[in-house]
């Protein structure tokens, strides 16, 4: 085989902006043989977790990641709920739904722009962005926040969708829907994308069986597995809907896996908001006296694949343990099968391709005064502003170009 | 000697080309903004950008070849420069330029992207080398259709050799664009210009997602800012060929200054466009698309100049 060069991918790469290390042994542009080490960013929070009680634990796993912040608090929900066998208001299954759905879409539509960007099509990404950005101010409208929507609680959610801010909803949504079709049409019909994308890294329905894959990476390999569906949870069996597969396993079969899921996830947002209306009257919570002695398991769907979470109560007001499965570990141990014997082109499009995300948000800045070096923008400083900004989104209300 | 002087420095060289190139990057780069729904950079943001680098530390690799290093940018610009005198001296029509000049121009224009590739090897960073092999096999690539299209062009002109006569021939006998021969050979030279010219869908090179920026991710500082004036002289000599090449030059007099600029303009924007509406292909995918479909564009170019369609 010669000489092998190794060449870098991490562990700070323009192209992932999270800490991760692939070495790629090449032999010219060839990638012979790969190997990835992740754990660069290991923050506890599983024993965190342990130190919290069961309403803040919710906060917490929000912050394992800044793109899936329901994900986690939905595996915990039904982890939890499943200890005492709660059973939750049907319009707090629906809020909850339609918070999970709307997640989905804008974390997919982030996806199809950074994957534009790492294929150097960088006018994908900056419209992928764009229509994105009314999607997390209706977040902000609707949860008061872009991100980390402490939505979720034990028992329910923490605050109702008005009739006003639904019709909001539906509006930016519909709006999206043809933003998004538009997009789709532009990414599935160019040529040097399907030149690009088609029949490279190709995993197939044994290789997803092998490594464990989950998510749109094994659904594009065309393995039917959603939770959503098999695992029902939340509003899941009261709308119509159904599992996006592909059967090619490429790349491109992935992009496409996940376009269709948001035109999927609309309708479903859609439907929920019109059993609502239904619901109009109903409670947003049930309240929970205690968590007693027992385990709970919950998974979720996160718009990278399974969310699992583990619970287990002694019956006092904390988890004394808390085990947390993201999907991405699944996923990406898929790499050395889809990136040797490929260019390194399309080793960096493969190993962003099953929508990576290390958990992190870890970060911390400080800001101070350059003259009196006084601290400025503290916690409640910026806790205002965000605030003052939300006031102001739902003051304009339906202002979304 | 002094006019020499002259023109290498000040006009159409150095000076002349760096300040219109830095212009024509600015539209550029204003063009892709407008495309991907951003506002773009202020006016002055080309000058402020060599300001920046030229003020910014410069760190040469340890593991590297320090002197081949730091002076490929030199050559590079220079090479830029001499060819920016060759080409636009006979398009702007000052000087007439010599009998066989447009094969010099060929020579020189290969200079900057050689020295890329010398500098990058020279870096001694094994990204930079994969960027060097890349950029090495998009030269080979599409060195030849813009040769053949050359022929084309020249066998158009009845067998002319000099860039200025060949802007004389267009000039009385209308612009090659006007035949199918030269609008097929526009196209593949426009090709050829964006893989020279490093623009997306050719810019696999610097790969800034795959390979972070290849070729150029050791150069710092103010060598950056002189790898980055020459690629504003390729920015504006490169159109300014073509123009040459097809649309019957340049010129600076009277009404002809707002053609001029339309032209350049136009080439700009077509540039720009493809670079915006296309994502980065594979360099085997790009070497194939030179060698099979440009030189199939150019051999036709060429059979229809000798039937003189």
């Amino acid at each position: 085989m010669g000489k092998k060069t190794i060449v870098p991918i991490g562990p700070y790469h323009p192209l992932l902006e999270e800490p991760e290390f692939f070495k790629l042994y090449c032999d010219g542009e060839k990638v012979v043989d790969m190997e990835w080490e992740t754990g660069y960013n290991h923050r506890g929070i599983e024993k965190i977790c342990e130190s919290k009680t069961f309403e803040q634990v919710f906060y917490v796993v929000e912050r394992i990641c800044g793109i899936c912040s329901t994900s986690h608090p939905f595996a915990y929900a039904n982890a939890v709920e499943s200890i005492p066998g709660v059973e939750i208001p049907v319009r707090a299954k629906l809020i909850r739904s339609i918070v999970g759905e709307l997640e989905r879409v804008h974390s997919h539509l982030l996806w199809v722009g950074l994957a534009g960007h790492f294929l150097g099509y960088n006018t994908v990404f900056m419209w992928a962005w764009k229509y994105r950005e009314p999607i997390l101010d209706m977040f902000e409208i609707i949860t008061g926040n872009r991100n980390s929507y402490a939505m979720f609680t034990i028992g329910g959610v923490r605050r109702d969708i008005s009739e006003e801010n639904a019709d909001k909803l539906l509006k930016v949504l519909m709006d999206a829907k043809k933003k998004i079709s538009l997009l789709t049409g532009a990414v599935m019909d160019d040529p040097v994308i399907h030149a690009r994308l088609k029949g490279v890294a190709v995993l197939t329905a044994k290789d997803i069986h092998d490594f464990g894959a989950i998510g749109p990476t094994a659904r594009a390999s065309g393995v039917d597995i959603d939770i959503r569906r098999d695992d029902p949870y939340a509003a899941y069996e009261m709308v119509d809907w159904k599992v996006i597969t592909a059967k090619e396993g490429d790349i491109f079969a992935k992009a496409e896996v996940r376009l269709m899921e948001m035109f999927e996830s609309i309708s479903i947002i859609k439907q929920c908001l019109e059993l609502l209306k239904k619901e109009n009257k109903g409670d947003i919570k049930v309240k929970v006296k205690e968590i007693p002695p027992g385990i709970g398991i919950g998974r979720a769907e996160a718009p990278r694949g399974e969310v699992f979470h583990f619970v287990k109560s002694d019956g006092s007001n904390s988890p004394v343990r808390h085990k947390i499965r993201a999907p991405s570990y699944n996923c990406i141990t898929t790499f050395r099968r889809s990136c040797i014997g490929g260019t390194i082109s399309d080793a960096a499009i493969a190993t962003a391709a099953v929508d990576p995300c290390y958990c992190c948000t870890e970060r911390m800045t400080q800001v101070y005064d350059i003259k009196t070096g006084k601290k400025m923008m503290n916690a409640a400083e910026l806790i205002k502003l965000s605030q003052k900004k939300t006031e102001e989104i739902r003051a304009k209300g339906d202002k979304n170009d | 000697m002094g006019i020499e002087i002259f023109y290498f420095l000040i006009f159409p060289g150095l000076l002349f080309c760096t300040v219109v190139g830095g212009l024509i990057s600015w539209v550029d780069r204003k063009i892709t903004a407008r495309v991907q729904f951003r506002k773009g950079p202020p006016f002055m943001q080309p000058l402020y950008d060599v300001i920046k680098l030229l003020a910014k530390e410069t760190v040469v690799p340890l593991r590297g070849s320090a002197t081949t290093f730091i002076l490929t940018p030199l050559f590079a610009l220079f090479g830029a420069t001499i060819s920016a005198v060759f080409i636009m001296l006979p398009v702007l029509g000052i000087e007439t330029g010599f009998t066989g000049d447009i094969i010099v121009i060929v020579y020189l224009l290969n200079i900057p992207s050689l020295t890329y590739v010398i500098g990058a090897l020279a870096s001694g960073n094994p990204l930079a080398a994969v960027g060097a092999s890349r950029e090495m096999k998009l030269m080979l690539s599409y060195e030849l259709p813009f040769l053949l299209v050359l022929i084309s062009v020249i066998i158009q002109s009845g067998m002319l050799i000099s860039l200025s006569e060949i802007i004389a021939f267009q000039t009385s006998n209308g612009a090659f664009i006007g035949s199918l021969s030269g609008f097929i050979g526009f196209i593949t030279v426009l090709m050829c210009f964006q893989a020279k010219l490093g623009l997306v869908p050719f810019d696999m090179a610097e790969g800034e997602g795959e390979i972070c920026d290849g070729i150029i991710i050791e150069y710092s500082g103010s060598i950056l800012a002189i790898f980055k004036l020459t690629k504003y002289i390729m920015f504006l000599i490169l159109p300014a060929l073509l123009t040459g090449l097809f649309f019957a030059g340049l010129s600076f007099s009277g009404i002809h200054i707002l053609w001029s600029i339309l032209k350049i303009m136009l080439i700009i924007l077509l540039i720009s466009l493809i670079r915006n509406t296309n994502p980065r292909v594979r360099i085997e995918q790009a070497m194939k698309f030179f060698w099979v479909w440009m030189n199939l564009f150019a051999i036709i170019s060429i059979i229809l100049a000798i039937l003189g369609i």
